[in-house]
């Protein structure tokens, strides 16, 4: 690891009891810290490489490298529910993005009655987490599916509808602010030589707010991704399941068996997450920090 | 608002009107209207049909609602004052739908018994209580049966007295079947069913003795039933309904249940039937979270153990990611990219995953932590009530110190050079800095992230229910809840969704709305504080 590299003394050196003190300890600290942060990750990828599959046989870091694992996973649902959980994502991804966008644009760029009302109620309905409605959400559900089946129970359409809800709850302020930021004399100047409302919005805003439309799409992947509770209640054949129920059934139930297979599963599932991250740190990080606070 | 509007900008007719008299967006033949055109045939298709659906199903209100959102829409899209709703229609639909009628709807349930032996209406709890009650009538006549499928629907065809076939599925009650054919007394072939060869019925057997046709739409006229796939009786139910008088009667015993306060039929010596309906039950529900000693005592427990969970992790995580973040933020030290990177690995990977991860790391026997760092102890990490405890809090720390070092690194790299340089000039120590500067400083722009934090955490069901699964379970409790169960995961077990538990909607949601006010008022709370203290700096 690069981390446990000596480090030099930038120009002057220092005397190795300064250097202690004031360098020295931060990379024993870092070090110290990055075993902490990264051991259970070795381990599962260690895991999802040994061969016999059960906990205790992961217990030897990679005494056995095979893909024997890896390989199981085609005899499973697996696949499956990473189809469904990439599907449910990206949608409800986009739809969050455009639904919340064209809010925050009508927010930001008119002036209407109700506005300041529709801001506030905006601001206190995302204080109720959707996922404590589950109750409701499920017998909602139960009650269209009597109608509509396709938007019933057990649905991955009904599920994206049901993380849509949220969408401009929690987004619209995140979004609002950023397009407030964004100089009204662009639009004016557009409007003057004949735009509409509608090409404004798509040909001039959008492209100037983009970062924002990133984050968003990308902190509602990575909620949608990870979220259990509804899709848990929602989805019931496991043919529908998402990567979250999906996995935690297979640890439920008998984790000493399964242990290779949800090791596999998971270095798998928390791919497409970390490579996200990884890459777009900066954009997330930033995304956070502003939204909360402008929120 | 609507009086400092300047007019520009809620007249969209005005650009355009310079351009081209009477042409506008909303209908001038562009590539954007034609866009709009199809989106909204879509839709509308989609809106008769679901409104078509739900008529068939007889759902009025759900009827109604979609009405009312296809002459919103069409109106909002067609019309030209529109113009603010164009853009908020769609996600406020969803909204609406999703997230203020689930919510309202919550509280509307947490005020019912709705619930097992309470799941529906009073008339569909009436028929269901003849059809559960039906037995065989005495004496009554066999008649020659024959088993029929519509497509993977099993029915029954039946030969009467009189010689005509009467056809029905579990569905659809009898009716007669004037184009089938008789031989030898047993009906042969059905238009539009399918016999069932003798081997496809022995091969379906359970399915063909629990089938009930009903003779007619009337629960009251009984039922065909059969044993033996060859001959069927008129199954009669053993209660009967009086609609005037409201009340149920044993036919066999002539026992009389009136309807009571719970919902539920009653007898004189107060035996009730099994199946009741919904009724509003007031604040009972929140009675019996706060006073009935199953859930009370669980309850407070629980309530406590959410709140110290909640504030710990958001200390825990805050304190560690502060002291990392103080730690790499030396400009002299190599290699920081690097450690940032790796240390924000925890937060990168899905919480389910590293939930249950940490699960089976910490397992009593098996586990990676006992088994190999602790050479083969058996600690139990996630088995024993305070053990159980720190754990969830150490993975939670895991999980969430990533997150509290980035805005802790960016919160110090954004606090002004000329401040620090004021302060040293003024002559302040490192610690007085620190203490006077650096740390208001900091607490100003991270608190309403720590507010989030602690919002996010009291409601971290993931975490509970993949680790520990809420255990190890309470001695004492008739309901499935444990030392590590969080109210959230409270609800999770006592709304019984997932089978471990009788179902109980009306008190999960009455639940839900105790935690979503301690929430709000924490928050409430919280934000005003922290808009004052901006102020102040």
């Amino acid at each position: 690891m690069a981390t446990s590299a000596p480090a030099v003394p930038a120009r002057r050196r220092m005397t190795p009891r300064r250097y202690m003190s004031e360098l020295g300890w931060r990379h024993l600290v870092g070090v110290v810290a990055v075993v902490y942060a990264g051991f259970p990750l070795v381990y599962v990828i260690s895991a999802s490489l040994s061969e016999r599959g059960t906990l205790t046989g992961s217990n030897d870091l990679f005494s056995q490298v095979s893909i024997a694992n890896y390989e199981a996973l085609g005899d499973t649902y697996f696949w499956t529910w990473v189809a469904n959980t990439l599907i449910i994502a990206v949608v409800t991804g986009v739809g969050t993005v455009l639904m919340g966008a064209a809010a925050a644009y009508a927010f930001s760029r008119f002036r209407f009655s109700g506005r300041r009302a529709g801001l506030t109620a905006l601001l206190i309905i995302q204080m109720f987490p959707q996922m404590l409605a589950f109750v409701a959400i499920f017998l909602l559900l139960l009650g269209i599916g009597n109608v509509v089946p396709e938007l019933g129970l057990n649905s991955k359409l009904a599920l994206i509808c049901v993380y849509l809800g949220g969408a401009l709850g929690v987004n619209t302020f995140l979004m609002y602010g950023f397009f407030n930021t964004v100089p009204r004399e662009l639009d004016e100047a557009a409007k003057i030589d004949g735009a509409t409302h509608g090409q404004i919005y798509w040909t001039i805003i959008l492209r100037l707010v983009s970062p924002i439309l990133a984050v968003v799409g990308l902190l509602s992947f990575i909620a949608t991704f990870g979220e259990f509770i509804i899709a848990r209640v929602v989805l019931q054949s496991e043919a529908n399941w998402t990567l979250a129920v999906g996995l935690y059934g297979w640890v439920s139930a008998l984790l000493e068996a399964n242990w290779g297979l949800f090791a596999a599963g998971a270095v798998i599932s928390a791919l497409p997450v970390l490579a996200l991250f990884l890459f777009l740190q900066k954009y997330i990080v930033g995304g956070l920090t502003a939204g909360s606070v402008k929120g | 608002m609507s009086s400092h509007q300047p007019p520009t900008l809620t007249t969209p007719e005005r650009p355009s009107a310079v351009r081209r008299p009477g042409s506008s967006h909303a209908s001038a033949w562009g590539r954007g209207f034609l866009v709009k055109l199809v989106l909204l045939a879509a839709v509308d298709a989609l809106g008769v049909y679901g409104v078509l659906a739900a008529w068939n199903a007889e759902s009025h209100g759900l009827m109604a609602v979609l009405l009312v959102l296809l002459v919103v829409a069409n109106w909002v899209y067609f019309s030209r004052r529109a113009l603010p709703l164009k853009y908020i229609l769609p996600g406020l639909i969803f909204l609406l739908v999703f997230q203020i009628f689930v919510v309202l709807y919550t509280g509307w349930v947490a005020f019912t018994n709705y619930g097992d032996g309470h799941n529906s209406p009073k008339g569909q709890a009436v028929e269901a209580l003849l059809v559960q009650n039906e037995r065989r009538v005495e004496e009554s006549p066999a008649y020659p049966l024959t088993v029929v499928a519509d497509d993977e629907e099993l029915g029954f065809a039946i030969l009467t007295d009189s010689g005509q076939v009467r056809v029905g599925t579990s569905e659809q009650p009898l009716e007669d079947a004037p184009d089938a054919e008789v031989a030898d007394g047993v009906v042969t072939t059905v238009p539009g069913y399918e016999v069932l060869p003798r081997q496809a019925v022995i091969e379906r057997q359970a399915e063909v003795t629990t089938l009930r046709v009903p003779v007619s739409p009337d629960p009251e006229d009984g039922s065909i039933r059969t044993q033996d796939a060859r001959s069927g009786y008129v199954y009669l139910s053993a209660l009967e309904y009086d609609e005037t008088a409201d009340t149920m009667t044993d036919v066999v015993t002539g026992t009389v249940y009136r309807p009571n306060d719970d919902g539920q039929f009653e007898a004189e010596d107060g035996s009730t039937l099994g199946v009741g309906w919904r009724v509003f039950v007031g604040v009972d529900n929140f009675v019996t979270a706060f006073a009935d000693a199953r859930y009370a005592t669980p309850f407070v427990k629980i309530l406590a153990w959410t709140v110290a969970f909640a504030v710990l992790s958001v200390v825990t995580t805050f304190l560690l990611g502060l002291f990392l973040a103080i730690t790499f933020n030396d400009p002299r030290l190599h290699g920081r990219r690097i450690y940032r990177t790796l240390l924000i690995l925890p937060y990168a990977i899905p919480g389910f995953l590293a939930a249950l991860l940490w699960s089976g790391l910490l397992n009593r026997r098996f586990g990676f932590i006992n088994d190999v760092l602790l050479g083969g102890a058996e600690i139990g990490w996630l088995t024993d009530p305070t053990l159980a405890k720190l754990s969830v809090l150490g993975v939670n720390l895991w999980l969430g110190f990533p997150y509290m070092f980035l805005i802790c690194t960016g919160a110090l790299q954004s606090i002004p050079g000329d401040v620090m340089e004021a302060a040293r000039i003024d002559g302040a120590g490192r610690w007085r800095t620190w203490r006077s500067i650096t740390l208001p400083l900091l607490l100003v722009s991270t608190t309403p992230l720590l507010i989030s934090s602690f919002a996010f955490n009291f409601n971290n069901f993931t975490l509970i229910y993949m680790l520990t699964g809420g255990g190890p379970r309470f001695q004492d409790a008739s309901v499935p809840l444990g030392h590590t169960d969080i109210l959230i995961s409270m609800v999770y077990a006592v709304s019984g969704v997932d089978g471990s538990a009788p179902k109980n909607y009306g008190l999960a949601s009455a639940l839900s709305i105790v935690v979503f006010l301690i929430v709000a008022t924490v928050s409430a709370i919280a934000f005003k504080r922290t808009r004052s203290l901006e102020e102040i700096n």
